[in-house]
This record gives structure tokens, sequence and C-alpha cells, in this order.
């Protein structure tokens, strides 16, 4: 167990490494660079001026050397200066990062608690009318588009019956006592987390189905209904026990890329998030922002998927890592 | 009948038997065929879809302009064809693309296994673990005149469509590429692949001929499903203004500027999105349909 997990940690090292080389060369190919910026807010620079200044900022140098040089930084625990927000980048990210795992947390255990009950009882009634039902609401879920669906939100609770507020976040003032500054932020909360949840729930449903109408073709449980085991013995002891595991892995994966996936969300409802920092951040060509953020993001995918095969292992003992490290 | 229907026919009476398919493959034909004969149309209306005309903004439906105009006084309908047509466009092409991609991609390491087999589902497994929505984004923000490619050819309204094809399909291969490799490694032991190596057949072609020909039933389902993703993937790029390019309309951007007017003008943000809803989900219906017709075997409803 222990010699798996140093072995995926290594793995994971050398994924970021790469991942850090693949995203710099990336952002260094977008238009512009900060010097562009710097010689468009001032007229009277002359080219040997930003000549200059290139050399200052070391970004007349070849690609690898800068990017060794970003390394080493980082390495050092030094990630630098985000240029738009003029604060280190950790101290930008950091809070967004929280909002982002408020949202995002929310709306995952909202969907999962929705989609698990959904796809068993779909999948207790095959070619029912409910089944049905519930497919075609998760097909229609996998197919709105999220920006649209936030529009469409916006649009009835907050243009048209003004209801919720159409984006932003709860400003509490201090003083304000407990009760109401929850309702307040809750009320900020609402819409994107229905936006993040409905944009999940289909998938995780129509997994949860498929993996409960698999299980439930084994023959351990016709053998368990052979026997005259009760039918919620059947279904919760032995087939959903192992429809469980895949849909496990699932859920861990979703939610190691929900970090980023968040950024049409948050966009959209203006939620201070990491999604929505590094999508500003690539608009603005701050760098060292985009790029920190979209490390952290590929982190978390990572050890999503970690998660999810820990996951795999702990509901299934038939699985075990140790042998197949 | 006495005749044995073939097998592309069972699988077409079968796809016909799935009601849902059969309605979304209709709406996906009229579609295409509309958004394609577009221009046709407008000059059969006398009417330029380029044209603005600011006294005539946000009207509703009359009979001159079927679904009114939009904030620039522009033919929503006809704007509506002509960004179905892009929509389309990059999404079949997209996923035709990232088929063929990891279809050679899956093939290839399935079939010579060994340490190119590891090295490219390490690849697949990288990708996969990227961030999409944000390398999208870069992707989409590049510069292409850093990679070379000449300013004249950078700007031209073609270029912006191809990238964005090439763009969601460098994301879109992963899932065939694993589809394609599983499916490699269950027929490489079948015995017609062992027949065609015993008659000294090449591994390229066992590949190319009995391999992926034996893997085009979930082929087609995969690419199928993938036009839908690729659309959606499409216009959220489009919409956050980094796809398709205005003036040229695509139904994401034609979103766009629908969130400043949705107190004035919420129908704007309707027809788009509604079109983009109904054209995923009718080939995700398709696909569904495809998957039970090639495989009676599975799930039927």
């Amino acid at each position: 167990m222990s010699r798996y997990l140093a072995s995926r940690a290594v793995q994971t090292v050398v994924t970021l490494a790469l991942m850090s080389f693949v995203v710099y060369l990336l952002i260094g190919l977008m238009p512009g660079d900060p010097i562009d910026l710097m010689i468009a807010g001032d007229p009277k620079m002359t080219s040997a001026d930003a000549a200059r200044l290139r050399a200052v900022y070391g970004i007349d140098k070849p690609l690898m050397e800068r990017y060794l040089a970003w390394a080493g930084q980082a390495l050092q625990g030094n990630f630098g200066y985000s240029r738009s927000f003029n604060q280190p980048v950790l101290a930008v990210l950091w809070p967004r990062l929280l909002n982002t795992l408020v949202l995002a947390g929310i709306a995952f255990v909202l969907a999962t608690a929705i989609a698990l009950p959904l796809g068993i009882w779909a999948a207790n009634r095959p070619r029912s009318r409910t089944d049905y039902l519930i497919n075609l609401l998760c097909f229609a879920g996998i197919s709105a588009p999220p920006f649209w669906l936030a529009l469409l939100l916006i649009t009835l609770f907050a243009v048209t019956l003004g209801w919720l507020p159409a984006g932003g976040m709860a400003d509490i003032r201090p003083g304000t006592p407990w009760p109401a500054a929850l309702a307040e932020r809750l009320r900020f909360l609402a819409l994107p987390v229905v936006t993040l949840t409905l944009v999940q729930l289909g998938g995780f449903t129509r997994f949860m189905r498929g993996a409960m109408i698999e299980a439930l073709r084994q023959d351990y449980v016709r053998t368990a209904r052979a026997k005259g085991a009760p039918e919620r013995r059947v279904l919760w002891g032995h087939a959903f026990a192992n429809a469980l595991a895949p849909v496990l892995t699932i859920l861990a994966l979703s939610f190691g890329g929900l970090l980023s996936g968040a950024l049409i969300t948050e966009t959209m409802f203006a939620w201070p998030g990491m999604g929505k920092a590094i999508y500003q951040a690539i608009l603005d060509n701050d760098y060292n922002l985009a790029l920190v953020g979209l490390l952290i993001a590929t982190l978390a995918t990572i050890v999503g998927n970690l998660l999810a095969d820990l996951a795999y292992v702990w509901v299934d003992p038939r699985v075990s890592i140790a042998g197949s490290a | 009948m006495t005749t044995a229907a073939s097998p592309r026919r069972l699988v077409w009476n079968r796809l016909m038997r799935h009601r849902l398919a059969q309605v979304s493959l209709a709406f996906l034909v009229v579609l295409l065929v509309l958004s394609l004969a577009a221009p046709l149309i407008a000059d059969l209306r006398g009417i330029d879809p380029s044209t603005t005309d600011l006294f005539r903004r946000l009207e509703g439906p009359s009979a001159e302009h079927w679904l009114g105009t939009d904030d620039l006084g522009r033919d929503l309908f006809q704007r509506l064809l002509d960004g179905g047509r892009v929509s389309l466009l990059v999404g079949l092409s997209g996923a035709l693309l990232s088929a063929i991609l990891g279809a050679i991609v899956g093939v290839l390491a399935g079939y010579l296994g060994g340490r190119l087999d590891s090295v490219l589902m390490r690849l697949t497994d990288g990708v996969i673990a990227l961030p999409l929505l944000p390398l999208l984004i870069v992707l989409a923000a590049i510069d292409p005149r850093k990679i070379g490619i000449p300013a004249e050819i950078a700007q031209s309204e073609t270029f912006s469509l191809y990238r964005i094809v090439v763009i969601v399909a460098l994301t879109g291969w992963t899932t065939v590429a694993r589809l394609v490799r599983a499916e490699t490694l269950s027929l490489k032991a079948r015995d017609f692949t062992r027949a065609a190596q015993a008659l000294g057949a090449v591994p390229l072609r066992i590949m190319f001929r009995h391999i992926l020909p034996n893997a085009a039933g979930s082929l087609v389902v995969a690419t199928t499903m993938s036009v839908g993703t690729l659309i959606l993937f499409e216009s959220t790029l489009s919409f956050l203004g980094l796809g398709t390019q205005p003036p040229a309309a695509s139904w994401g951007n034609m979103l766009t500027g629908a969130q400043e007017l949705l107190q004035q003008a919420p129908v704007l943000a309707l027809w788009p999105g509604m079109l983009i809803f109904l054209t995923v989900i009718a080939f995700n219906f398709v696909g569904d349909g495809l998957q039970d017709a090639l495989d009676p075997r599975s799930e039927r409803r």
C-alpha cells in the first residue's frame, strides 16, 4: 500500500512538472507579453526602452532558460506576483480556492444526494414510464449548455421575479447576527449552486442507473432472490454494494474536475472563485496567476484520480493495489 | 421475406425502432439542410443577414423578420441558421478528426503493445488529467503568429473555423483512444486475427483491415455522442468570445450579448441556447439509439 502510494506520488510530481512546462509554453504563445501592456500604458516609451525592460524582466531569454528560472523560484515556494492584482499569486488564489470549494462542494453533495436515489429508483424499474422519464431528464441535463442554464435562471429568478441576486457574493457587514448573515450568504449562493448541481445531475444519475442495472443482472442477485432474501436486502446489500465501486470512481473523478469546471458558473454569476480567476488571468495576460491557477486545477484532477483508485479498493475488497502497482 | 436482411439493414431497422433516435435524426437532417441552404433562403426572402439596421433593433416577429431582429437590427432567423452551420460543421468535423486521432492511437497501443502502449496510454491519462475548460481557453487564446502562421492567414475567417475544430479535436480523442484500445485487445485474440497473422499479413494491414472495421460499431457510437460534447465546447468558447468571432454568427457568440439585454429582450437569450440544447440532445439520442441497435444484447428499452 505505501509502495503504491509512493509510486503514485512520484507520478503526480512528474505529471505536474510536465504540465507546468506545457502550460508555460502555451501561455508564452498568447498574444502580447507583459511589456506590450506596459508600452500600451505609457505612450512615451521607445522601442529601446521596451527592449531594456524585456531584458530586466528576462523575457528576451530563450524559453527553456525562462522556464527553468521560473521552476527554480517555484520550488522555493516563490510563485511570483499577480500583475493584475499586485499581490503574490498564492494570496490571490487562496481565498478564491475557498470560495470555489464552498460553491462546488455544496453543488457536488446536492447532485450526489439526488442522483444516487434517482438512479437506483430508475434501475429498479427498467423500461417503466418512470425510468423513461428519468432517462429523458438525464439526457436533458447532459445536453444543456451550462452558460445558457445560468442565463435562463438569471432571467427567471433575478430579472423577472426579482427573488434572488443575479450574481456576486454576499457582503456581510460586521456585527450582523449570524442567522441573517447565513441567509444572506445562501441567497447569493442559490442560483450558482442550482446551476452547478443541474450540470452534474444528469451524468451522475445515468452512471448510477447503469451500474445498478449491471449489478442487478448478475448471478448473485438471482441467487439471493432464489434463496428468498427480502427485496430490500437484495437491492441494498447485494446490488448497491457492488454498483457502488464504479460510481464512487466517477464521483471522485468529477470532484477533481469541479475546481476548474465551475469556471463557467462562476463567470456567469460573478462568483469570485478559482475558475473565474484563471479565466480572467488568461484574458488579462496575467502569466503567473494563470500558470499557478492551472497547476492547482491539474493537481486537483490528479488527486481526484488517486482518490478514485483508493475508493475502489475501499469498497471492493477483491481489488488489491499492492499487486498491480 | 426469403432473403436474409443484411447486418446493416438490421441495425437500421433496430435504430428506427428507437423512437427518440428517429425523431432526433429527422431533426438533425432538417437542421443541417436548412443551415446549409441558409444563403439561398436569405436570397429568397430578400434579406441580408449581415446588414445592420439600427432603426429596427430588437423588433418582435413579423412577416418580414420571422423571429424578429437582434440588437443590431439583423434578422434573427437567418443568423440562427448561419450559426447552426458553424456549430454543426465544427461538431461534425471535430468529432471526425478526434475519432481518427483516437482510433490510430488506440489501435497502435492495443495491437503493438509493449513500451509503445504504455507511453501512449500515459499520454492519454495525462491529457485526461488536464483541467479541460481552462486549457481550451488557453488554446483558443494562443496567438497563431507566434507558432509561425502568417498574419494574413491567421486573421482570415476560415482559419478561425479550422482552429476551433483542431482545438476541440485535441481534447476529444482520448475517449476514443481508450475505447479502441480495449476493443483491439479483445479482437487481437480472435481467430480471424490469428488467421491473418498466419497468412503473413503485416501488422499495418491487420490493424486497418481486420481490427478497426470490427471495432467500427462502438467507434460510431462514441463519435456520435462526442459531436454533442464538441458542439457544447464550441458554443462555450464562442460565448466567452474566444471561438467564432463576430460578425460571423455562431450560437455561442449570439448569446454573449444577450446577457446584457435580458431586461429588454429575453428572447435573444432563448433561441440560440434552445438550438444548442436541442442539437446536442439529438446527437446524444441518436448515439444512444445506435448503441442499442449495434449491440442488441445490451439493455433495451
